[in-house]
């Protein structure tokens, strides 16, 4: 009994971190739907945006170490902290900006390109943006405070102890992850379903040039679908920085979003929060029942082993359209 | 004008379709080998073999088997720090278990045992492609790093997890541990680079090369001429792997001398290999050597001049280079998809002419 309620502890904490790992394959599903772009920088925006609002927020100066070698002066920080709303905003539109950057330098000249050459393109693209936040915030590992609780949810267990005579430790951070994962989805879901620039982002994602033919402007679309995919990148950077510490290391567990995209399907928003909450729960009970028999951290590669292991029998994925090719 | 065909006439089959079909080409290819051979070998001291050469050396195998792979049979791969990994452990492991067994052999032998694990992480490109089958390489690359991590039998149950290579002689030259001398070091790296550099040649311009360009420009389409899918895919796939567990045999035994999976074959070297493709040429073996020089030169270039003139950072200069190396992917795949290769094929065409327009 005690076995069996500390593995529904493991699941359901795996359940949370699926989550995350779902807000990160978000951002990989609303690319690649819109504009066929695979997207694999997406890892590295939800680290950029995390160090852009810790930098903002904590007022390290931009560049402060680029600019102390350069005029051999020392500055260190402007001496004052940003209020995080306006640290949010601030981050908000330089993720527009971005977006709006890489459509101009990047996308725009690769039009009608094989996807597979897009998809080098933005591997240049994740190398740079993290040289860049590197080079732009400092590389050492930051802590990301912006007022979410944190912590062992104390009603929690205290509810569990008194039903089950076993307290769940579950972290109350993760439980806001959920709800604000929830709310996106249903946001972007009424989002693309009921306005005008949603529609025109399904008939993009249907069919590129039928969308051009009715009038739809595909570099605009463009340029909307890599800010709501910066927006997603800046909600799960908050939720992992906060979690995790806002390091490089981030950007590999984003990698994980990848397996989690195969699983889901890549073409299926529904997709991505199935397959994001299957890989967490997967990849914690896998290492609690069996990881310790074969070594432990298990959790680095099972997400991808079970991704080329399903791939093998269901090449779309759980959700994902059906690959039809043409010759 | 510079480059005169005149006067070359073409009077057998072999003759037209010779890998140096242009008298100039022959001997400026004859002149690069005699300074490769002989004159690097007498000049070359410590800081150039192993900053330099000995890892442009290693770095162009791997780059040569990838690009079979990726340019020539057009199957993306991430995982090849995780290959080059198996053939750095079954290097270690063939050394220490049969200390008699000549070190050539072994590197030999771990290429092969490579290729056995690359075919069996290549039988998902039967079934998927593109990307999707970029993603499922990742899991050959972090699950053989955590194989070789998580399993001290792999690693001689050594206290550090780290594995060091023992010290071996070919003809009474030492080559690999840490007394060996950097010409010997060289030397090893250059004989086997040349020996695969020539066999790549050889596979891409006979029927297996064209199996896996007709399976790259279109794979149904060869399909239905005939192409085998099962056999050129995973052919591809074997003979990459061989290469790629050579270069990382070398890497481990003459190069470093001493590794560890997760630091010496991360995720980030199977995108250093991609980037020599990408920025060498897909498809170009010529392409491989240039784009392997490029990604092991512009880091020293770089840290040479803002670490050691300027007197920046390190830090600083390590972020500056991933900032230009990812501006520069990006660069060549907007502006020369074909790469370094293209534009020295271009420049060839030129030397043709001029100064004649037509």
């Amino acid at each position: 009994m005690q076995t069996l309620l500390f593995a529904l502890e493991v699941s359901i904490n795996g359940f949370m971190t699926g989550i995350l790992y779902a807000l990160v394959a978000l951002g990989f599903v609303l690319i690649f739907k819109a504009s066929g772009v695979f997207n694999y920088a997406q890892g590295v925006m939800v680290l950029f945006a995390a160090l852009t609002l810790v930098g903002l927020q904590q007022g390290i100066v931009p560049f402060e170490h680029l600019i102390n070698n350069l005029l051999g002066t020392s500055i260190h920080g402007f001496g004052w902290n940003m209020p995080t709303l306006l640290a949010l905003l601030l981050t908000l539109l330089s993720m527009l900006l971005l977006a709006w950057l890489v459509e101009r330098l990047i996308l725009k000249h690769l039009v009608n390109q094989n996807p597979v050459i897009l998809f080098m393109a933005t591997i240049g693209l994740a190398y740079f943006l993290e040289g860049f936040g590197d080079l732009m915030w400092g590389a050492d590992v930051k802590k990301l405070d912006i007022g979410i609780p944190v912590g062992i949810s104390d009603t929690v267990e205290q509810a569990t102890h008194e039903w089950f005579g076993y307290g769940f430790f579950i972290d109350r951070l993760d439980i806001t992850a959920s709800i604000v994962a929830a709310l996106l989805v249903i946001g972007l879901t009424i989002f693309s379903q009921f306005s005008k620039t949603g529609r025109a982002l399904r008939a993009v994602a249907d069919d590129h040039q039928a969308a051009l033919s009715v009038g739809i402007s595909l570099r605009r679309i463009w340029v909307i679908v890599w800010s709501i995919a910066g927006l997603v990148a800046l909600i799960a950077g908050i939720f992992w920085g906060t979690k995790s510490g806002v390091q490089f290391s981030l950007s590999l567990v984003a990698l994980k979003a990848l397996p989690v995209l195969m699983l889901g399907g890549l073409t299926s928003i529904p997709g991505a929060i199935v397959g994001g909450l299957l890989i967490g729960v997967g990849e914690k009970l896998f290492d609690f029942m069996i990881g310790s028999m074969i070594g432990g951290a298990t959790e680095n590669w099972f997400a991808y082993v079970v991704a080329l292991v399903f791939l093998l029998f269901r090449p779309q994925g759980l959700f994902g359209e059906k690959i039809i090719e043409r010759v | 004008m510079f480059y005169r065909e005149v006067g070359e006439f073409k009077t057998s089959y072999p003759h037209d379709s010779g890998s140096f079909s242009i008298r100039l080409d022959k001997y400026g290819y004859y002149f690069i080998l005699f300074i490769a051979f002989v004159v690097i070998p007498l000049m070359i001291n410590d800081y150039w073999a192993s900053a330099v050469l000995v890892p442009f050396l290693v770095w162009a195998i791997a780059s040569l088997g990838l690009n079979i792979l990726t340019g020539h049979c057009g199957q993306i791969s991430l995982g090849t720090g995780g290959f080059m990994a198996v053939g750095a452990y079954s290097c270690y492991k063939l050394m220490t278990s049969f200390p008699d067994l000549n070190v050539i052999f072994c590197i030999i032998l771990s290429g092969l045992i490579t290729a056995g694990v690359g075919i069996l992480f290549g039988i998902p490109s039967l079934r998927i492609k593109g990307f999707y089958l970029a993603v499922a390489t990742l899991a050959s690359q972090f699950f053989l790093v955590w194989l070789f991590n998580r399993f001290p039998w792999f690693y001689n149950y050594s206290a550090s997890g780290q594995i060091s290579t023992p010290e071996r002689s070919v003809f009474g030259i030492l080559v690999t541990g840490p007394n060996v001398d950097p010409w010997a070091q060289y030397m090893i790296c250059l004989l086997f680079a040349f020996g695969l550099a020539w066999g790549c040649r050889n596979l891409t311009r006979g029927s297996l090369g064209r199996k896996w360009m007709a399976t790259r420009d279109m794979d149904i389409a060869a399909e239905i001429i005939g192409v085998n899918l099962l056999h050129a895919k995973l052919s591809a796939f074997a003979i990459s792997s061989f290469y790629i567990g050579i270069a990382g045999a070398l890497f481990f035994s003459v190069y470093l001398g001493a590794v560890e999976a997760t630091e010496a074959f991360g995720i980030n070297q199977s995108f250093l290999v991609l980037f020599m493709i990408i920025i060498g040429g897909l498809g170009s073996i010529l392409g491989s050597f240039i784009g392997a020089a490029f990604m092991v030169l512009f880091p020293v270039l770089l840290k040479n001049i803002l670490v050691g003139w300027w007197e920046w950072d390190a830090a600083i200069a390590t972020h500056l280079e991933f900032i230009s190396v990812g501006i520069l992917i990006i660069v060549f795949l907007i502006f020369e998809p074909h790469g370094l290769a293209q534009l020295w094929r271009l420049l060839k065409q030129k030397l043709r002419l001029w100064p004649y327009p037509h």
